[in-house]
């Protein structure tokens, strides 16, 4: 079967979707959203928890029905279309959903099987994969005893075996210690060179800074921004960010010490922050007028620092 | 690409775990109707085959071929009872395996009659078990054993199909699989007939156990081995495990398809 428009339209966007909207009961998870996702780039849903993204991915990866708004993904309707589709999809689910007792290779193997792979190629296949993702050596353990990393990288591995054209990654490295995230970025990175379009949520700024060409910041079920981490910051951030830690449980009454410095102040719990072009600048201003916090540090704004502009929160807390 | 195959991927899939498990898992689906056939049929066998009424309440038939052939049914019905409630719970919220399935080709009704088949296989391999080791009797040694397996499936069906239903609405395991157990499973292996007749028990008692997918399973068997099944009581018993297990999936398919398909 081709593709259900001709296979010919490359510059068709993977994923259109229009006042996409998700609701459970009462609940609304997606609020009449518009996403366009280009081939060959990697796109982020960045969000805190609850914001909506897993509903959103699941819609794309037609494993959910949207309640109202139009999806299309890969130039197919997933009303209809939804088994043509998931064939040429893969997805990283939140929770990886491996099956513990099975080995490394069987996990594979089975899941391609779904695809209606042969025996022989799923065999083949699960061998080049489980190199990629580096558990050559653990090809044929069990599943149940590996680390959070390594099941991690298994799950991606599973989304390649029908090598997709389009790979959804729902946090692909939420709950990993650092080392194992960056073996993760690392795997990613490589596919994207490949040319396989990424579509990951996060609630890491670091990892929608590290990996995404575009995203979208969403919460609440709603998108709040759009652009390049670069354009966002540009847009809703100034270049620094002057960062300030009162004793603790006195930040909030020492920020008015340090008001009217910078482009504007945010007072967290456990710190006051500068928004600056010149953070040194600032602090020397800070300095001026004899206050003296436990600690100061001078750093480049970041997608966090847009999420709490725009939504007045943190993306983690 | 061939539709009518995922089911079967499903199937699979299952087999790929059951590999790992099977020889420890054989042994215990013996260990169990072998205790009862060698406990129950040659020892209180002894005793009925010399009783008084023996010739008349069994109808001239030794207690141990009585028992024997109803323990191909009782164990299809004690195994896939425990495989359609804690896998099929571990698929949903454990492992949760299924959703891994569908977000393949695979559809949420097709992972639900994958499921199906494989608890019919599992009746299947079970029940052979049994009609092996009743190979070995002169009393039991014949082409019926055969019959009383394909009857032992659908017995196997029409218990894990409802009981599919029921596992796969659960959200938590909580106390009922342990009531199901004990107020359901385990008064039928008692009460349906497989250690003497129905018409031994008291007569408002009758009619439940008449209900009962066991009866109607053991009856099979029963019949099957001791060469007299009878086309419209075995179409009658035939009749009501098909109602079961066809009601039981209907169920079960729907609740598949809600509960992957949110
Ligand atoms: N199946 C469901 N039934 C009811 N509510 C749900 C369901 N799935 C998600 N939600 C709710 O929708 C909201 C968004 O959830 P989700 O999409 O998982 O967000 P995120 O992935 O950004 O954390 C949450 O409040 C969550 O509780
Ligand atoms: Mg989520």
């Amino acid at each position: 079967m081709g593709s259900p428009r001709g296979e010919d339209q490359r510059d068709e966007p993977l994923v259109l979707a229009h006042g996409l909207t998700k609701r459970f009961g009462e609940f609304t998870a997606v609020d009449g959203i518009d996403v366009e996702v280009r081939r060959g780039e990697a796109f982020g849903f960045l969000g805190p928890n609850g914001a909506g993204k897993s509903s959103t991915m699941r819609m794309i990866g037609c494993t959910s029905p949207a309640t109202s708004g139009t999806l299309r993904v890969l130039g197919a309707d997933p009303r209809t279309q939804g088994r043509w589709i998931r064939a040429r999809l893969g997805v990283v689910p939140q929770s990886d959903q491996l099956d513990a007792d099975l080995t490394v290779e069987e996990n594979l193997i089975i899941y391609g099987r779904y695809f209606d792979l042969s025996r022989a190629e799923c065999k083949r296949r699960a061998a080049e994969l489980i190199e990629f993702v580096q558990l050559t050596e653990r090809a044929r353990s069990m599943v149940e005893p590996l680390s959070g990393g390594m099941q991690r990288r298994l799950t991606i591995a599973r989304s390649l075996i029908n090598e997709p054209e389009l790979l959804l990654l729902d946090e692909p490295t939420t709950g990993l210690d650092p080392q194992a995230r960056h073996v993760v970025w690392d795997r990613l990175y490589r596919l994207k060179q490949q040319g396989v379009t990424l579509v990951l949520t996060t609630h890491y700024m670091d990892e929608a800074e590290q990996l995404c060409d575009r995203l979208v910041v969403m919460d609440k079920g709603r998108i709040v921004a759009e652009g390049s981490p670069r354009q966002l910051i540009e847009q809703h951030s100034t270049r620094e960010v002057l960062e300030l830690r009162f004793a603790a449980g006195t930040n909030e009454e020492r920020a008015p010490s340090v008001e009217g410095i910078g482009d504007r102040i945010e007072v967290l719990r456990d710190r006051v922050l500068i928004y600056a072009a010149d953070g040194e600048k600032a602090l020397g201003m800070v300095h001026d007028r004899a206050v003296y916090p436990e600690s100061a540090l001078v750093r480049r704004s970041s997608l966090e620092d847009v999420f709490l502009r725009l939504t007045g929160r943190t993306l983690v807390d | 690409m061939g539709l009518p195959r995922a089911p079967l991927r499903v199937w699979e899939s299952n087999l790929a775990y059951y590999k790992h498990v099977w020889r420890s898992n054989l042994i215990g689906s013996f260990v169990q109707p072998m205790l009862y056939m060698l406990g129950m049929g040659v020892g209180v066998g002894a005793l009925v085959d010399r009783g008084p009424g023996a010739s008349t309440v069994l109808d001239g038939v030794d207690y141990f071929a009585f028992l024997a052939p109803a323990l191909i049914a009782t164990t299809a019905m004690t195994i896939v009872t425990q495989e359609a409630l804690w896998p099929v719970m571990d698929g949903f919220m454990w492992s949760r395996r299924f959703e891994a399935m569908t977000a393949t080709p695979v559809t949420p009704s097709e992972v639900a009659l994958g499921t199906a088949l494989w608890l019919g296989t599992r009746a299947f391999v079970c029940a052979t078990g049994v009609a092996v080791v009743l190979l070995f009797f002169d009393d039991t040694r014949t082409w019926g054993l055969a019959v009383a397996v394909a009857a032992a499936v659908l017995t196997g069906m029409a218990f894990a199909m409802p009981i599919m239903a029921f596992s796969s609405s659960r959200e938590s395991p909580d106390q009922s699989f342990a009531a199901l157990q004990r107020f359901a499973i385990i008064p039928m292996f008692l009460f349906a007939g497989a250690f003497y007749p129905v018409e031994q028990l008291p007569g408002w008692l009758q009619p439940v156990a008449y209900v009962t997918p066991l009866w109607h399973g053991i009856e099979l068997c029963r019949d099957a081995v001791l060469g007299r099944l009878e086309l419209g009581p075995a179409a009658l018993n035939v009749a009501a495990l098909t109602a079961f297990t066809v009601v039981g999936y209907a169920f079960a398919r729907r609740t598949f398809a809600t509960r992957l398909g949110r």
